[in-house]
This record gives structure tokens, sequence and C-alpha cells, in this order.
């Protein structure tokens, strides 16, 4: 069948090519670095020798060499104490424990929230102008409420970062459940149609239709929510006290900026790495879920 | 093809106003289908045609009239499962692969795993795409989609198949293919089907018999028998049977088929979009 010969080629063409892909994303994402390295020195450079001072003077406390802040991951921050490249990777271990509490509950909230909401028009007319308003209140005013409510109420395995992790749930849920809200409303008005033509009930609808349907939705989501979810833990450890994540790495060399700025320079790198291992799972899970047309997902 | 017995398909009097724009789409239609029949629906753009095959299929309620398929409402058929429907686009599930979407009215009739397997490995040999089973559907043609459309249509072995203008977005050639697959697999089932187009060639090389519509208000402005073999082949589209039914056919829509305003035909869309719009149920 000549339609039969059009379509196989497609499906040989994958193995070959994702071998392909992987060295030229990795390529790519050297490149890119190094772009960005090279963009910061020559910017230091042409700022420093002409003597600029605008938008601010150019020198080692506003923007420290790459390889200062590289190398002060090798030193120890403090006397008698181990490399800071080693305690950061800790402290950002903490951290990640607590996005991804928050995470996963922010996910869950938002997802049962959108279904929830895509059933009743009256439930999301009254109740949507408070989930966008909870948004517009700044976190760090939220953050030290939360702490005291949740703090006392916690068992002692969660005591201390549970409250982080409800921190960072706060800002994972609101994406979530905006997209799955929208998600589940986009499915085909036809197979909607279809699906009635079956007598499916309201829950097969939603399992077998709006659901899957909706995953590209959700999974945008959830790649704003992934590094919502490291913001959210970080600042949630400002009012919380903790010394043992990166908020409490970042409050502590915020202090010292204009004697060690590499310092807080190098928290800030192991932050956003973090971020982009978070962003880098969800996009992982997504390709293992969603099953779509390849010119929609690239 | 008994003309005797219960009908499958009883319409009386069937109206439909669609409240939005007061659009009169169906005005007092009578239709009776017999077990085995093949009919066409017939006619120009907004005669009603997709709107009398949805109060068939309980998707839109008629203003006044009954409609009885297999001897029950309309309603209860729909909840019974008593037919399988295809429209125009194949509505195939992406995330879904070819057999999975086939398994799809099987799963929700409750169908178990084993006996999933074995009807799905049927419906692709009766729509020939037997090795396509894993595929997605994006990874098929458009003619393909539309076969996997057929077979899961036909899964559940419905007695009565509603298609709305299933082969109307097909290229000419691949649209001729497919009829004679449809004729060979309505031989092969038996069912009874209502098949909606607006190709006269088409109505007429497939049915047993074709219903001409005029619009404003929708009504049946003739019934033709098509009395051509019930063997058909490519060589039926030169039978000089086949011309003179086709001529007889167009006679009627020329004769009662003024077309409508375009923005009465918009109005007559919107409105049948919105009755469809409760889909969510």
């Amino acid at each position: 069948m000549a339609q039969a010969m059009a379509v196989t080629p497609v499906a040989r063409r994958l193995p070959a090519g994702s071998v392909l892909n992987a060295v030229r994303r990795s390529a790519s994402f050297v490149l890119g670095v190094a772009a960005l390295v090279g963009l910061w020195e020559l910017y230091r450079w042409i700022w420093s020798s002409a003597g600029w001072t605008w938008p601010f003077a150019v020198d080692d406390t506003t923007m420290p060499h790459v390889w200062v802040i590289v190398h002060a991951l090798w030193q120890p921050a403090q006397v008698n104490q181990p490399a800071l490249g080693d305690v950061l990777f800790h402290k950002a271990l903490f951290t990640a424990k607590e996005a991804a509490a928050g995470f996963a509950l922010g996910a869950a909230i938002g997802f049962v929230l959108g279904v929830v909401l895509a059933h009743s028009r009256l439930l999301q007319r009254g109740f949507l102008p408070y989930i966008v308003g909870s948004q517009t209140i700044p976190i760090l005013a939220i953050a030290p409420m939360v702490v005291v409510w949740v703090n006392p109420k916690l068992p002692a395995s969660l005591a201390g970062w549970g409250a982080v992790a409800v921190i960072a749930a706060y800002l994972t849920f609101f994406p979530v459940a905006i997209n799955t809200l929208r998600g589940l409303q986009s499915a085909d008005p036809r197979a909607l149609e279809l699906m009635r033509t079956y007598a499916a009930s309201r829950w097969t609808v939603l399992w077998k239709l709006r659901v899957p349907a909706s995953l590209p939705y959700v999974f945008s989501a959830l790649k704003v929510a992934a590094t919502a979810s490291v913001v959210g833990a970080i600042i949630g450890e400002l009012p919380s006290g903790l010394q043992s994540g990166l908020g409490g790495a970042i409050l502590n060399f915020n202090q010292y900026y204009s004697i060690e700025p590499q310092e807080l320079w190098a928290t800030n790198i192991v932050a956003a790495i973090l971020g982009i291992v978070f962003f880098l799972i969800v996009i992982a899970a997504e390709r293992a879920i969603v099953r779509r047309p390849p010119e929609v997902s690239n | 093809m008994s003309e005797s017995g219960r009908p499958v398909v009883q319409i009386e009097g069937v109206t439909k106003v669609f409240a939005q724009g007061n659009v009169t789409a169906l005005q007092d239609i009578d239709l009776e289908l017999q077990p085995g029949e093949f009919v066409s629906l017939i006619g120009p753009s907004g005669c009603g045609k997709s709107t009398l095959l949805r109060v068939i299929g309980d998707l839109v309620q008629p203003t006044a009239g009954t409609v009885t398929v297999n001897g029950k409402s309309a309603g209860q058929a729909r909840a019974d499962r008593d037919y399988g429907i295809v429209f125009q686009d194949s509505v195939l599930f992406d995330w879904r692969t070819v057999a999975k979407n086939i398994a799809l009215p099987l799963e929700l009739l409750g169908w178990d795993r084993e006996r999933r397997r074995r009807r799905i490995d049927e419906m692709l040999a009766l729509v020939e795409l037997t090795g396509f089973a894993d595929h997605h559907p994006w990874q098929l043609s458009g003619g393909m989609q539309q076969r996997v459309s057929i077979a899961r249509a036909l899964a559940f072995e419905p007695a009565l198949l509603l298609m709305d203008e299933p082969f109307g977005a097909l290229d000419e050639m691949t649209r001729e293919r497919l009829n004679l697959e449809l004729l060979a697999i309505w031989r092969q089932l038996g069912s009874t089907i209502v098949f909606v187009t607006h190709s006269i060639s088409e109505a007429v090389f497939l049915s047993t018999r074709v219903v001409v519509m005029s619009p404003r208000p929708g009504r049946i402005a003739g019934v033709v028998d098509i009395d051509l073999p019930a063997e058909r082949t490519v060589e039926t589209h030169e039978d000089p049977r086949f011309f003179e039914l086709v001529t007889e056919v167009r006679e009627l829509l020329r004769r009662r088929g003024e077309h409508l305003l375009p923005e009465e035909e918009q109005a007559l869309t919107d409105a049948a979009r919105a009755g469809a719009g409760g889909a969510g149920e």
C-alpha cells in the first residue's frame, strides 16, 4: 500500500535522529554557556576600561570575574568549613526537598481545583477571582503567616521545612489550576459529541477525553510551576529562619556582599541550576507521558 | 432487503426550530428505514440533512415529532449504544494508538482486554489497516484516519451506522476507494446505514434509497429508489441507469433547492453548533 510506505520512514527515522539531536542539543548548551560567560566578561572589560558608570560602575564587587565566582565554589566560605560548593550542594538538596514537596502539593491542589472549576460555571465565577487575587499578594507577606500557622501543626519529620513546602505550593498551584481548567475546556467539541453518542458519563468523559486533552496545557503549567516552586522554597526559608537551605545562604551572603560578592553569585548560580534541574525533570516527564504530533511538541 | 418487519429508524412529523436565530432546520419530516437499507440524505448546505442525522442520534432534540430507533426512543437507543457514528473529521484521539482508538467504545462497554484485542484485530482487517495498530493518528493519511474512524464506529457491532459526510474532506480518488470499501463492509455486516453527503454521484452509487432534501425550511423534496444491481463496482459509474438516477436526483435538487442566503446559512450553522453544545453530559 502506497500509504504504508509513506508512513514507515517516520517511525524509522526517530532512533538515529534522537542521537544526533542529543549531540546537537549538548553542543548548543555548551555554546550557550560559553556565550553568556563571554558576554559577561566583555561587558566588564568594556565598561571598566572605558570608565563608564552608567547604569552602574563595574568593578570586582558589582561584577566579579566568572572565574572568581567559580573558584569560590572550591574555597571554604568560612575557616574550618568544607568548600563552598560542597556546602551549597547540601543546602540545594535541602531546598530541593522543600521545593519538590511544595511542587507536588501545589500541582495536586491546582489540578483538582482545575477539574472542579471545569465542571461548574458557578464555582468558576465565584472562586476564580479569589484564586487570581491570591497571586497578587506578595509571597513575602504571606510566608511569615504560613510559618506561624503551619509549623505548630507539623509532625517532627516535617518541622521547619514543611511550612516552606506550603509556601512553595502557594506559588505552584496557581498556574496549574488555571491551565488545567483551560486544558480541560480545550477538548474538541466533536470528540465530546462522539462521547455523547456512547452515552459516556461525566467521569468517563473526564478521564478518557478531557484529562488527556488537557495534558499539554497542564505540562506547560508544570514547567512554570517547577521553577516557581524553587523560588517559593528559597523565599519561604527567609522568614522561617532556616539556615539549612539556599535561602538561608543567600540571606547570609547578602550581608557580606561588599566583602565577598563571589559567594552570593556562586549561591545564585547553584539556585539557578536547581531551578533548571526541576524544569528538565518536568520536560522529561512530559516526553514520557504526552503523546502528540511531533510538529506540535517541537 | 425486507420491506416488512420493524423499521430500524422511524421518523414521524419531526420539526426542529433552533431558538437561536429562530431557524426552522427541519419541518414535518417523515421517514422510515428498513433493516439493511443504505439511505443517503442529500441536499444543499442548510437543508437540515446533518440535523436530521443528529436527531436520529439523539444529539439534537426535535422541537416536535417522534423518532424511534430499534423500537425505542432515540434517547434510549443512544443510552443503549444502538448506533455507531462517523463524522466528516475522523475525531481520533491523538494520544491513543490506532488500536486504542478503535477500542474506545469497547472500553466504555466494559469489554475485557482479551475480547477487545480480538475485536481490534478483526476491525483492522475489515478496514485493511492490519499492521497499523500501534501507529498514532497523526502518522496516517486522511483516508486511513477515516477508516480507523469507521472501524471504531463498527467495533461494537451496532445495527445502525450514522455517517455525516464521512468522505467529504478526502480527495476524489481516496473517496472512490473508500466508497467501495464501505459497500463491502456494509454487505458483510448487513447493518443499516444513514449517509449524509452532498455528492450526488456518491449518494446514487452507494445507496438503496436517496432522500433529497431542500432548504428553507428543511424538508424532504423527494425520495429516489436506487434500482441499480446490488453489486456495485467501478463500472457502475458508467451504467446508463446510473446516469438516469443521477439526473433524477439532480432534477429534484434543482426544482426545490433554492439556496439559503449566506446569513441564513450562517445562522443555521451557529444554531446547530449551539444545539450540540450540551455535549459535556
